[in-house]
């Protein structure tokens, strides 16, 4: 127990986020099974009444961005980067252990606006977050929104944030300055350089969100208008700011899965990545021009015609390096010796479905076809089938390939094609049809509709694929619980890839590697016209290895920020300098403890 | 902060400092941070429903000495760096002192000039100027403020003896705080003050 909450060992923590991100993906699964349920039937459906249905959709959007999805995506970083680059561990490991604990306790601090109704008076248990997802002002505002919800978000959402600043700094520096000798840049593993681009939009979109929450827990704490038209603020400075991160954002939340299925496809192919340079540029550029787009979120406050197209054309132009990536992938299945494992089936999986929501997002770039579609489930299909059918289902297939390397137990790949299957249908039986109950006019974000709106049928049908998915996601739960009762049998590289992860035991001992490595090619562990395969490394380490003895400070920390955030919603003045005291003595008790590598 | 593999801090891919690189990094991220502040301060200029308004109320001489004040402070902070980089504690512990009480002088100044906009009658929440003012401006402060328990820190651990030529790298970071929070108060007083 002690060993894991002071560890800074990047496998460790990378197993503590999977486990923490994965209990927050059911609970955002389970709040979106609550939505379905309510929306099968119209007129009321199951008596779910508005109050508790805009917290669920809240929540739901929230969790599964900041809680389940970022943080999935981390876990991999956290366990493979370190490995695919021939490291010992990250730049900063002690740096590494506060993200997850802030994030952890970012997301306790978020999820307990449930139950905390009491604690504030309320005449019900739950006071979770209601203005959606992305908290437009002025539902946001103290006058129109009096309790605490929307301060549990905000004061979440920068917990969350500091977090992944915090893991971004570190993995910029990891992935730059701790590779083994011989990997040169346009060496590194595709993950890995998807990871890196995704760091830098972290590092950069963050701190805009940052200030908007910050401006607007001035408004509500403090009593100023910026996001007040009483007061001369303007409500869309809010939508500005929030969709310059949030668009980078939704890339933050692609490029990781971009990078897990540009590893598989290569693997169950048994050829290169077709077009590398081209991948890892393509996702370069899809990163710049993430931070030109922002307004096409905005196309229905009347920016104007020129700014309509301006964000129309950058929208548009986005096309075309994500649709060089999806020819680069079919180029490295084309012509390969295929082997069909789960692993596979995601990946190629991802490829179909984000295609689809690729086309529904360019017919959103079309700003008069976008002002039909705004805040129509038109919208929750494309969100759906690029998070649901891009994200989730790259990590799904991260999943089934790095299991073994990371627990050293296989999955089942019987179960684990029931789970893709039962996933392909359900997901498309969920979302397909609301492109269409959408286009008929089912606006997004009410918790019940008219019979006479035509829509009851295509609602139903999505009803029935979420809870497919969810039985699905129940096979996938009990596909990862049964290997806990397996023995450790995983071989080194069960599936014949082509990176340093796979040249170590599974799962790696603590040091990683018993020598770094040298690494000669893009693809080290296999044969290819130039290089030979690198030689396997030594059983045991030739000089003994130091290991660190992990530290109790990033956690103690960690501790100070919900302190913080309790002691600001509570309006609890001692409660302040409590915060601050755990944070400062954390800070140079951590700081000045002996941590040597 | 301790690099993995001290013994390997030389040997890194790029050549450069992990913590170096890794505040390099945060400088960037800082970069938006203020952007997004001073984007808005822009935003709202002369938006404001009811005074005061920005030229009836700052004081551009007071606050001309408080940027030169802190512009000599990244001064100290080169002096300091150079002494410590070449082990001359005794010159480095006086300039990190300097340093530091040069911020002290900048923070005096902005309590002072709050107040005294206070006493004028503007708030926090009279109108937009007052706010996006405060929040602005009070960020940096708090930057600064940072800087300073920071810059005490070295200089007590210089002090004690624990702080040399080894720790060069903690200083030179340190500087690099230091010099981002100055350049950032140059863009400031250039768009709050001099631009009205």
């Amino acid at each position: 127990m002690k060993s894991w909450l002071t560890t800074t060992d990047h496998k460790r923590i990378g197993l503590l986020y999977f486990w923490t991100a994965f209990a927050f993906f059911l609970i955002g699964g389970l709040e979106a099974l609550i939505i379905r349920a309510q929306l099968a039937r119209p007129d009321g459906g199951l008596g779910v009444s508005a109050e508790t249905f805009n917290q669920l959709f809240t929540m739901h959007g929230t969790t599964m961005v900041f809680l389940a999805l970022m943080p999935l995506s981390a876990a991999f970083f956290n366990f493979i980067i370190p490995l695919q680059i021939g490291a010992r561990d990250v730049a900063f490991p002690r740096l590494n252990a506060f993200s997850y604990w802030a994030f952890l306790l970012g997301g306790l601090f978020l999820n307990a606006s449930f139950i905390a109704g009491p604690l504030f008076g309320a005449d019900r248990l739950s006071v979770a977050p209601d203005a959606g997802w992305f908290g437009y002002a002025n539902l946001t505002s103290r006058q129109f929104s009096p309790g605490p919800n929307v301060d549990f978000w905000l004061l979440g959402l920068q917990i969350l944030g500091i977090a992944s600043l915090a893991a971004g700094f570190n993995f910029i520096v990891t992935i730059l300055n701790m590779r083994a000798p011989g990997m040169r840049m346009l060496r590194l593993p595709p993950f890995t350089w998807m990871t890196l681009i995704t760091q830098f939009l972290v590092i950069t979109a963050f701190p805009v969100i940052t200030v908007a929450l910050v401006l607007l827990m001035f408004d509500r704490f403090f009593g100023t208008h910026f996001f007040v038209p009483q007061g001369g603020g303007d409500p869309i400075l809010w939508q500005h700011l929030f969709w310059m991160f949030g668009h980078p954002e939704v890339y933050i939340l692609i490029l990781p899965a971009m990078g897990i299925i540009s590893e598989v496809l290569p693997t169950f192919s048994q050829k290169p990545l077709f077009g590398y340079t081209v991948v890892v540029y393509s996702g370069v550029v899809i990163a710049f021009l993430g931070w030109s787009v922002w307004s096409h979120h905005m196309f229905s406050t009347g920016l104007g015609p020129i700014a309509d197209s301006v964000f129309a054309g950058t929208t548009m132009l986005i096309a075309i390096p994500t649709g060089v990536k999806i020819f680069n992938w079919i180029g490295t299945l084309w012509g390969g010796q295929i082997r069909f494992t789960t692993s596979l089936l995601f990946a190629v999986g991802f490829i179909a479905m984000f295609i689809i929501g690729g086309l529904s997002g360019v017919s959103h770039a079309a700003a008069p076809s976008d002002l039909q579609q705004t805040d129509t489930y038109y919208v929750v299909a494309h969100l759906h089938y690029v998070l649901f059918g891009g994200t989730i289902l790259g990590l799904f297939a991260g999943m089934y390939y790095w299991w073994p390397k990371m627990t050293g137990r296989m999955l089942s790949e019987s179960l684990g094609k029931v789970h893709f299957w039962l996933t392909m249908i359900g997901m498309n039986l969920a979302f397909f049809p609301m492109h269409f109950s959408g286009l008929l006019g089912m606006p997004r974000r009410i918790y019940t509709y008219s019979s006479d709106l035509g829509v009851a049928g295509f609602n139903l049908a999505s009803t029935i694929g979420a809870f497919l998915i969810g039985l699905a996601t129940l096979v996938f739960f009990w596909n990862l619980l049964r290997t806990r009762w397996q023995p450790i049998t995983a071989p080194s590289n069960p599936w014949g890839g082509a990176t340093l992860e796979w040249a170590i035991p599974s799962p790696p001992p603590v040091y990683n590697f018993t020598v770094i490595p040298t690494v000669e090619s893009r693809m080290p562990l296999w044969h290819t016209e130039r290089h030979a395969p690198m030689p396997a490394l030594p059983e045991r380490p030739p000089a003994p290895i130091h290991v660190p003895g992990g530290s109790w400070w990033p956690m103690i920390t960690a501790t100070g920020l919900p302190i913080l955030a309790i002691a600001a919603i509570s309006r609890t003045l001692p409660l302040v300098f409590v915060g601050a005291a755990v944070l400062i003595v954390g800070i140079y008790r951590w700081a000045y403890e002996p941590f040597e590598m | 902060m301790t690099p993995a593999h001290t013994q390997e801090a030389h040997r890194t891919s790029m050549g450069l400092d992990s913590r170096k690189m890794a505040f390099w990094a945060f400088i960037g991220s800082e970069c938006l941070l203020f952007g997004s502040l001073i984007s808005t301060y822009l935003v709202y200029k002369g938006r404001s429903l009811t005074g005061p308004f920005p030229h009836e109320i700052l004081n551009i001489p007071f606050t001309s000495f408080s940027t030169f004040d802190l512009l000599m402070s990244s001064l100290a902070m080169v002096l300091a760096l150079a002494a410590v980089q070449r082990g001359d504690m005794k010159q480095g512990k006086l300039w990190l002192l300097v340093t530091a009480l040069l911020g002290l002088v900048f923070l005096g100044g902005q309590f002072w000039e709050f107040s005294h906009f206070v006493h004028e009658g503007l708030g926090l929440t009279t109108n937009l100027f007052g706010s996006t003012f405060y929040v602005l401006t009070g960020t940096h402060g708090a930057h600064v403020t940072v800087g300073v328990i920071w810059l005490l820190t070295l200089w007590v651990q210089a002090l004690r003896g624990k702080l040399g030529p080894a720790n060069a790298m903690t200083v030179e970071i340190t500087g690099l705080y230091w010099h981002f929070v100055d350049v950032v108060w140059i863009v400031i007083f250039t768009v709050v003050y001099l631009i009205q």
